[in-house]
């Protein structure tokens, strides 16, 4: 279970972070929502401890990770798989190379073994033959999808995705959903989302959250969220423009 | 915090202490960069072929530009040398004089001020895309240390490389004093070849090297540094890799100051 307790984050003046509490149960998907530019993206960097908080704590499994640094970090983390917003593909390395990467260096698997992995996850996520590309040679969608294969294919315990499908076509919307899910059933890893995808994530969430001015305002199952009375939720689920900001 | 009253009187001492404060904060992480850049380099796993690739990117790509500049800038010493000389009617001394130039001055600090505009401005702004564009958290969240990756094959390269690309530098200088002392303006081979031989101690050759192995070090060190703490977006690395090429020039020429000055 993933604990966050006050946590605090401001960026100069500006206060992104205002006392967030949130648990994130062993082996559920946690879906969090949230206007652009609300904090999400900085929310996950606590949890992978690329940022440090102001104030407040994160605890994986009991263990606080704020204050840890070096390898005591490094063991927690090697628990993670982590799909970044912008895919963080090594673009010196091809496809093939990046999935291949994280079972080269952080498992030491041999060679035979690393291939048929690759092989296997590339085919999952849609990309089978593509592996040859540079992350600069492939669409946006792609490189998404390859980001998604190599933070799977170390089989992680915990996986953080920010948005894995924004920008992506309605059916690998689905198409990765639907991977999330099977693996999820597999592997029963702990996941922590990020996403805009609405209604789609509601099938896939155990629970939701939603991030609005630096605090979770509701958190709950989806069908609680759904129906949710709090006006900044309603909103968002519903897309309603911000009248106050038109003006 | 900010506004606890500071009386007017004290506020320039209070801006000061503050700047001072930071620059101390910013050596600071400069040092402690490279001891981590170290302590990656001295303990397994050893990232031998992230560092092989380095030598090629830092050493091999620069070759050419080494052989021109290092050719021209011994024929330039050859020509203008040669005038001197033979105002005191010492043309005799040209060989020594144009191989001690380039060996204990001009060979390591042009060889490294070339190898920084082509490969340093390079290194700072790969490594600043790569931290823009999250692949060094990607690289720190799978629990490898980009010190280990990214930085310490660099360093080490540039150890190994830079005396390589300096000795070029010198040797390609030297033929091209020669071509213009000998071949153009009638000196005697031998006696080009062979004053420097009497005139040329390894001590010499030893300044040389070791000012090479220590910009090697500042170099890479300096271009790693800027690119790892790169500002925001494509104008961050920008400035990153101006303000890489400029420290990194300044700071040869310093330190070629103070260990010519320390080591005679
Ligand atoms: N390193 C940083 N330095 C300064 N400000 C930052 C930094 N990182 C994020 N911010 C600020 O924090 C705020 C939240 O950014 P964040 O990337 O977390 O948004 P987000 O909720 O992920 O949005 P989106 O859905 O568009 O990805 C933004 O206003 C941004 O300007
Ligand atoms: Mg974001």
């Amino acid at each position: 279970m993933i604990t966050v307790e006050g946590l605090e984050k401001s960026f100069g003046r500006q206060a992104v972070l205002r006392g967030i509490d949130l648990e994130m149960p062993t082996g559920s998907i946690t879906v969090i929502i949230g206007r652009s530019g609300g904090g999400k993206s900085v929310f996950l960097k606590h949890l992978l401890g690329l940022v440090r908080p102001d104030a407040g704590r994160v605890l994986v499994d009991g263990v606080e990770i704020t204050g840890l640094r070096g390898a005591a970090l490094d063991a927690i983390r090697r628990r993670y798989g982590v799909v970044f917003q912008g895919g963080a593909l090594f673009d010196s390395m091809t496809c093939l190379e990046n999935v291949a990467f994280p079972l080269r260096e952080k498992f030491r698997l041999p060679r035979p073994e690393v291939g048929k992995r690759v092989e296997a996850a590339l085919a999952q996520v849609g990309l089978e033959g593509m592996g040859g590309k540079y992350p600069a040679e492939i669409s946006g969608g792609m490189r998404k999808r390859v980001a998604i294969a190599r933070a799977l294919v170390i089989e992680p315990e915990i996986v953080f995705f920010d948005e894995p499908t924004t920008g992506l076509d309605p059916i690998l919307v689905n198409t990765i959903h639907r991977l999330i899910q099977d693996l999820h059933r597999r592997f029963r890893f702990t996941a922590v989302m990020v996403s805009h995808e609405i209604p789609e994530i509601f099938e896939i969430a155990d629970r939701v959250a939603m991030l609005h001015e630096g605090r979770i305002v509701e958190v709950g199952p989806p069908t609680a969220i759904q129906q949710s009375e709090t006006r900044v939720v309603r909103q968002f689920i519903r897309g309603e423009p911000d009248t106050a900001e038109v003006s | 915090m900010t506004d606890t009253a500071v009386p007017l009187a004290l506020r320039p001492l209070e801006t000061l202490g503050r700047r001072t404060a930071d620059v101390v904060t910013a050596l600071g992480r400069f040092g402690t960069f490279l001891a981590a850049a170290v302590a990656a380099l001295v303990t397994p796993p050893f990232k031998l072929w992230a560092f092989l690739s380095r030598i090629v990117f830092i050493g091999y790509r620069s070759l050419l530009i080494i052989i021109l500049t290092g050719a021209f800038t011994g024929m330039v010493l050859g020509l203008q040398i040669f005038l001197t000389l033979s105002r005191f009617g010492s043309e005799a001394f040209l060989g020594p004089a144009v191989a001690l130039s380039l060996i204990r001055e001009l060979g390591p600090v042009l060889a490294a001020l070339m190898v920084t505009g082509r490969a340093g401005s390079a290194l700072t702004a790969e490594l600043g895309i790569m931290r823009i564009t999250e692949q060094i958290d990607a690289l720190t969240v799978m629990a490898l240390n980009p010190m280990r990756y990214l930085v310490a094959p660099s360093v080490l390269a540039g150890v190994v490389a830079f005396p390589l690309m300096t000795a070029i530098f010198d040797v390609v200088g030297i033929f091209g004093g020669y071509l213009v002392g000998v071949e153009l303006l009638g000196l005697s081979q031998g006696t080009y070849f062979g004053e420097m031989q009497t005139f040329v101690d390894m001590t010499d050759v030893m300044l040389g090297f070791w000012k090479s192995v220590s910009f090697g070090v500042i170099v890479t060190w300096v271009c790693t540094y800027k690119g790892f703490n790169v500002g925001h977006g494509a104008e961050g690395v920008a400035r990153a890799t101006t303000q890489a090429v400029v420290l990194s020039s300044v700071l040869i020429l310093v330190w070629d100051y103070f260990f010519g000055s320390v080591w005679r």
